[in-house]
């Protein structure tokens, strides 16, 4: 028997546009990760992505690649994280995703990785250099051995056969990218990008779709969530925290500006 | 089962390649993959191929016989001479071959990433010569110490971005051409200078390269009346050298293959840029390889006295030539460098770059027989490394 992943139930029951944050696992400090955490799901997020620090991070932007060298720096490895997260689902009762790079997980190893996942309680994976042809032949079976999702990205350069393809493989929601960028390249969202979006809705995929890169503020979000399930939050966000001098009561500020609920 | 050590048709070499990237870079990935083999088939590109390489580049460059390093070590040792072409390196073979693929691809900029400044200087060289637009990202390190290689590429006119994320070097430099080309993938082609990357770049690179062996082959035909060595050295960054020098002789079981690699201050010393002996299996820059990590998957920073060897990876055909055994890899201190660029000088006249300085520092360990025939890949010229030649053997002193 297998319990419905929290990301289906989410979407399945959500009547307002879903909120995603990103953000970086061991940072701004290192032992910070589950006071962002709470403070996330106080505020009223619907979903938290959990990136885990990579070296060498190439879709994120000089935002991101500065939190991740700050916690690599300061002593964060899957490992740890992992540790940090293991009384998560004590107080953390939205879905949680892990976001990262293929190399870390393929070092601590595949099955190690999911089987720890699914231990701690968390819903689903990004793994944005982890190729659909590789996932299909080679990690699907384990994923699903562990009822994690894998979250897959599609950009406006992704024709519509692979899109349909990405929706057929996917599982919870589709990652929207909104333009060709890595992360917190550009903010807004053009008119170009809005006929994107409509495509996309008018493709009537079997995935709900989150958009993410370029959402920083309510108008965003909002514009975002027209044409989509609702909208993910990274750059924006980490910049805050990296700043903030009161985390938690700036956390759940944020998320309410963000959701136009304060 | 015959072993290949070509790229199949999903991208590997054995256990290594692929095309681990992002989804925002798949659609150009995916148009390169789909057609950079027709298009090198193409006769107008071969046409126009050739004819740079020949009257642009300078090929083919000659294989020259180094008697006295053939006394000295008591067998034949001929020398491969890249340092002779335009911009004074191989790296251009596979930057004339990519940018005439860019064109076809109706590309109209270009990007690249350098270490040393090498690679940088002959996609510079290239875009000039091709009226296309030119960025250029290298490390804020590397462009501190690879001065006249920055002021090389500035005056063809390219614009060199300082990489200033991570390390600031070669792996950051390459981390940033990749980002660059996330956020242009309509109008931009990214040429990578060496046989890393998501497939199909290492395939399409050593291809380019290749021009070295086919031109050994034909050359020693020449000179000794067979067209095999019995060994090929080359010394082993990325690998695109070394890819280029082995390539028509990788199903020759007469030719030993083997590869230098920098060890720096020692394998073991921390200090090293020794992949083969210090990394392990793990992605990195698109492609499942051997490279320098920590417990947790994150990159090591490598060293070496030589930047063009300061990488923390090699392409995933030399991991698997690594692997099956069919290669054999020395580890070259930069101290065991320094004396074969001195020998190199002053027994033959030829002032190699740090680079190629590994790989003719492996004579001693070889013990080729006098009847034997040793072939050297001369990948670059010693002219960019003065200041470090000067400043480490004390020659203004």
């Amino acid at each position: 028997m297998t319990k419905m992943n929290r990301i289906s139930a989410l979407f399945a029951s959500a009547t307002e546009p879903i909120l995603n944050v990103y953000t970086t696992a061991g940072f701004p400090r290192l032992e910070d990760t589950m006071t962002v955490l709470n403070a996330l799901q106080a505020g009223g997020v619907d979903i938290i992505e959990v990136g885990m620090p990579y070296s060498d991070p190439v879709a994120d932007g000089e935002t991101i690649q500065l939190s991740n060298q700050a916690a690599l720096e300061q002593g964060m490895s899957v490992a740890h994280l992992f540790e940090q997260l293991k009384d998560m689902r004590k107080s953390i009762t939205v879905p949680v995703l892990l976001m990262g790079y293929i190399n870390p997980v393929l070092q601590y190893g595949v099955e190690a990785f999911c089987a720890k996942c699914a231990e701690v309680g968390v819903d689903g994976l990004i793994l944005p250099d982890l190729p659909m042809v590789e996932y299909e032949a080679s990690y699907r079976e384990i994923f699903e051995k562990y009822g994690l999702f894998n979250i897959r990205l599609i950009t406006p350069q992704t024709n519509d056969e692979r899109i349909r393809h990405i929706d057929s493989v996917s599982k919870g929601f589709i990652y929207m990218v909104s333009s060709a960028s890595t992360t917190g390249a550009k903010t807004g969202i053009s008119s170009d990008q809005e006929l994107y979006f409509e495509r996309i809705a008018a493709m009537n995929l079997q995935n709900p779709r989150l958009i993410g890169f370029g959402i920083s503020d309510h108008e965003s979000f909002v514009k975002a969530s027209k044409n989509a399930s609702g909208a993910i939050i990274g750059s924006a966000f980490v910049k805050m925290i990296a700043q903030a001098k009161d985390l938690s009561a700036e956390i759940v500020a944020f998320v309410q500006l963000i959701k136009g609920k304060n | 089962m015959i072993m290949s050590f070509n790229v199949d048709e999903r991208g590997y070499y054995g256990n290594f390649g692929g095309a681990f990237i992002p989804e925002m870079l798949y659609p150009n990935v995916e148009e390169l993959r789909s057609r950079y083999l027709d298009i090198i088939a193409e006769p107008s590109f071969q046409e126009e191929f050739h004819a740079l390489l020949k009257d642009y580049v300078g090929r083919p460059t000659p294989l020259f016989k180094a008697e006295r390093l053939s006394t000295k070590y008591n067998t034949n040792i001929y020398l491969k001479r890249e340092d002779l072409c335009h911009t004074g390196a191989h790296k251009i073979n596979n930057t004339i071959g990519q940018i005439l693929v860019a064109k076809r691809l109706g590309k109209s900029k270009i990007v690249a990433e350098t270490g040393a400044g090498q690679h940088g200087v002959a996609t510079a060289t290239v875009c000039a010569l091709m009226g296309m637009e030119c960025i250029v990202y290298m490390g804020a390190i590397d462009i501190e110490r690879q001065a006249p290689n920055v002021a090389r590429m500035r005056m063809l006119g390219a614009q060199v971005v300082p990489a200033t994320s991570g390390s600031k070097t070669l792996k950051d430099a390459t981390n940033e051409a990749m980002r660059h080309w996330i956020n242009h993938p309509v109008d931009t082609h990214y040429i990578i200078g060496s046989v890393v990357g998501p497939h199909p770049y290492p395939d399409m690179v050593a291809r380019f390269q290749a021009v070295i062996s086919e031109e050994i082959r034909f050359q020693l035909q020449e000179k000794e009346g067979r067209d095999y060595p019995d060994y090929v050295i080359a010394c082993v960054g990325g690998g695109s050298n070394a890819a280029g020098a082995f390539y028509h002789f990788l199903d020759e079981p007469r030719t030993a293959l083997i590869a230098a690699e920098a060890a720096g201050l020692g394998v073991n010393s921390g200090h090293s840029a020794a992949t083969t002996f210090l990394g392990k299996p793990g992605v990195l820059h698109g492609s499942k390889s051997l490279s320098m990590q920590t417990e947790d998957g994150q990159v090591i920073e490598p060293y070496s006295i030589s930047a063009g060897l300061d990488y923390p990876g090699i392409g995933p055909m030399h991991a698997h030539l690594f692997e099956s055994g069919r290669a054999t890899f020395f580890g070259v201190t930069d101290e065991e460098a320094l004396v074969a660029a001195v020998e190199c000088s002053q027994l033959e006249g030829i002032i190699p770059a740090l680079e190629t300085a590994h790989a003719l520092a492996v004579f001693e360990r070889l013990q080729a027989k006098p009847n034997e025939i040793v072939v050297v890949n001369v990948s670059g010229r010693g002219d960019k490394d003065l200041a470090t030649y000067q400043n480490r053997l004390k020659l203004n002193d």
